[in-house]
């Protein structure tokens, strides 16, 4: 399954570059409107044709795939930052009052249905990318601090953590030295999965006019305005939703392909 | 089992508890004053004091709080202050459009998913099985509104074989159903998707078990094998993951709805938001947790009474 891989970080790579070179370069200034070529099918000049202000849409999915990496990324690492050290937590105090604590407000969080409580943050804080990033990453807390308690549990069962135990090392010292570097890989794999679902999970939210707003470029933004003009300007739907379609699927592919080649039992069992 | 139905619903409660706790504290603590942030900076006086007074905001939190509780236990959601009109009576009105297309997506996902997976399953590593995988690929990355657009675009402004949107009401059921048919297929997609994933690696775990074995050494084919012994058992983790997905539906609507212009509980929240009216936005919100954890409290329960191995692992 190299190929899912190798496929996968690609398509991943592609969107990742374009958003850098947004930083440098667009084709087109997205800010300055040109209302007599409005709505113009893919061609020479806009590659990805124009949308209803008449602006680059190649150049908006560029400035737009910046706003979902960045948002994903941030959202992402609040999930690993605060969920991975209350995994390690909880996993080094097994059965405590603490442990308990922790993984019933975990099950707390995953109770709610998380569209519904990022409604309500953005509702009641404002629509913005932050408030976006945060609704997002909070809901990122308990997948990482679940994944890491579990692992982080098989690992302290083991002989060379006993090793470590008898040297005479903390719990915390054993969790940052040990356990940590022991989890990494597995940690990449679901922050890969989890980026992909903060980037639905963006689109989403701006989509419906609670996540970044104008005039930062958005996919989620672009369908709303396309969402009226998809009968006579197609490609102004089609393209952004191709372009969520293409990195999800990406980064879904590269998580994938990642779990296979950096877990050995799977490549064992596979052959 | 009666033990580990009364620690599922001790966590039930306190689940409901925290959640009507934390959605209090958002609605009502954390704006500073809920009146001032539902009318603005140019609110009149006296008019601030009306819904104030409304909203009870003069008296303190706790006693807040638990008129909030009480008063839903008892079917009192408050009164919209944009709508003029009881908030349980327009919950009431909407979710006869919302709950049926939570079901209806419900009823395509598993159509499609469960003979997507079993397929996979029984051709596992052969051109079928690979085809089936990569349509569950393509179908968990695909936005499930970017899919409705798309949907719109084909079988309403193309075909015309539906209306692009809105909800004739319930008089005349066939059509009713009709406009939610586009809607739920959109939902149903990525959940299929999902549940075909569940169902084929289910069965796939089915398949490696002794009693598969047994049942082809007593001379059944492999596909006599599956249908009779590995599906059922196959289903059970299929079950939960569809109990769980009926809340994900319900939630998705929201997004839908406002795609297709159904008037459901999504888009009462969203106009409610813009209007900034939160006695609205609060009691709605507190319903769909509701329902939610309510779901997956039945779906523990189920899937306890299906699986004995469970109730003593809580």
């Amino acid at each position: 399954m190299r190929r899912n891989l190798i496929f996968g970080a690609l398509l991943s790579v592609i969107f990742l570059l374009a958003a850098l070179l947004s930083f440098i370069w667009t084709p087109f200034d997205i800010e300055s409107l040109d209302i007599a070529n409005k709505l113009k099918p893919p061609s020479g000049a806009h590659w990805l044709g124009t949308d209803h202000f008449g602006r680059d849409i190649l150049s908006m999915i560029m400035m737009g795939a910046r706003t979902s990496i960045a948002v994903a990324v941030v959202a992402v690492g609040i999930g690993i930052i605060l969920g991975v050290p209350l995994g390690l937590w909880a996993a080094a105090g097994k059965g405590s009052w603490l442990d308990e604590l922790i993984m019933r407000g975990n099950d707390l969080i995953f109770a709610f249905p998380s569209l519904v409580i990022a409604i309500l943050i953005t509702a009641v804080f404002g629509a913005s990318a932050v408030n976006a990033i945060i609704a997002i990453g909070i809901f990122n807390i308990p997948v990482f601090a679940r994944l890491s308690r579990g692992a982080a549990l098989s690992l302290w069962e083991r002989d060379f953590i006993l090793a470590a135990r008898v040297a005479g090392k903390s719990a915390f010292r054993i969790s940052w030295e040990h356990i940590l570097p022991n989890i990494t890989s597995l940690m990449i794999v679901q922050g890969t999965i989890q980026f992909s679902l903060g980037i639905l999970a963006e689109a989403a939210l701006s989509y419906i006019g609670l996540g970044a707003q104008p005039p930062t470029a958005s996919w989620g933004r672009m369908l709303a305005d396309a969402q009226t003009l998809v009968s006579i300007a197609p490609h102004t739907a089609l393209v952004p939703g191709f372009a969520i379609v293409l990195m999800v699927l990406g980064l879904n592919l590269m998580g994938d392909g990642l779990r296979d080649w950096l877990d050995p039992r799977l490549r064992v069992t596979r052959v | 089992m009666i033990q580990y139905a009364l620690r599922r619903f001790v966590s039930l409660v306190v689940s409901l508890i925290v959640a009507s706790i934390v959605i209090f504290a958002v609605v009502e603590v954390i704006p500073g004053d809920p009146a001032a942030f539902m009318l603005g900076v140019n609110a009149q006086e006296d008019t601030l004091n009306a819904l104030r007074e409304q909203m009870g905001l003069n008296d303190p939190l706790p006693v807040r709080y638990f008129n909030w509780v009480t008063g839903m236990l008892s079917g009192d959601f408050g009164n919209s202050w944009t709508y003029k009109a009881p908030v349980a009576e327009m919950i009431a009105d909407r979710i006869w459009v919302s709950l049926p297309l939570a079901i209806y997506a419900l009823i395509l996902s598993t159509l499609i998913a469960f003979p997507a997976g079993i397929y996979a399953a029984s051709r596992r590593g052969k051109p079928g099985d690979i085809a089936v995988m990569g349509a569950t690929q393509l179908g968990v990355a695909i936005p499930n509104f970017w899919f409705a657009m798309i949907l719109v675009l084909i079988f309403a402004i193309n075909l015309r074989w539906f209306s692009a949107g809105g909800f004739p009401g319930w008089e005349n059921p066939f059509d009713a159903l009709k406009s939610l048919t586009l809607p739920a297929i959109a939902l149903a997609l990525p959940q299929a998707a999902i549940l075909a994933r569940v169902m084929r690696s289910s069965l796939l775990d089915m398949l490696g078990e002794d009693f598969i074995r047994t049942a082809r050494a007593k001379g059944l084919t492999r596909r006599q094998a599956l249908w009779r012994h590995a599906v059922r058992n196959a289903l059970i983790p299929v079950l939960t993951i569809i109990g769980l997905q009926f809340s994900f539906l319900l939630a998705g609507g929201i997004i839908i709805e406002q795609v297709f212009f159904l008037p459901g509980l999504g888009r009462l929240i969203f106009q409610s938001i813009s209007a900034r009216d939160l006695i609205v936005v609060e009691s709605v919100v507190m319903l769909l947790v509701f329902v939610v954890i309510l779901v997956n409290f039945a779906v523990d329960l189920a899937y306890a009474v299906v699986d004995p191995r469970l109730r003593s692992r809580v």
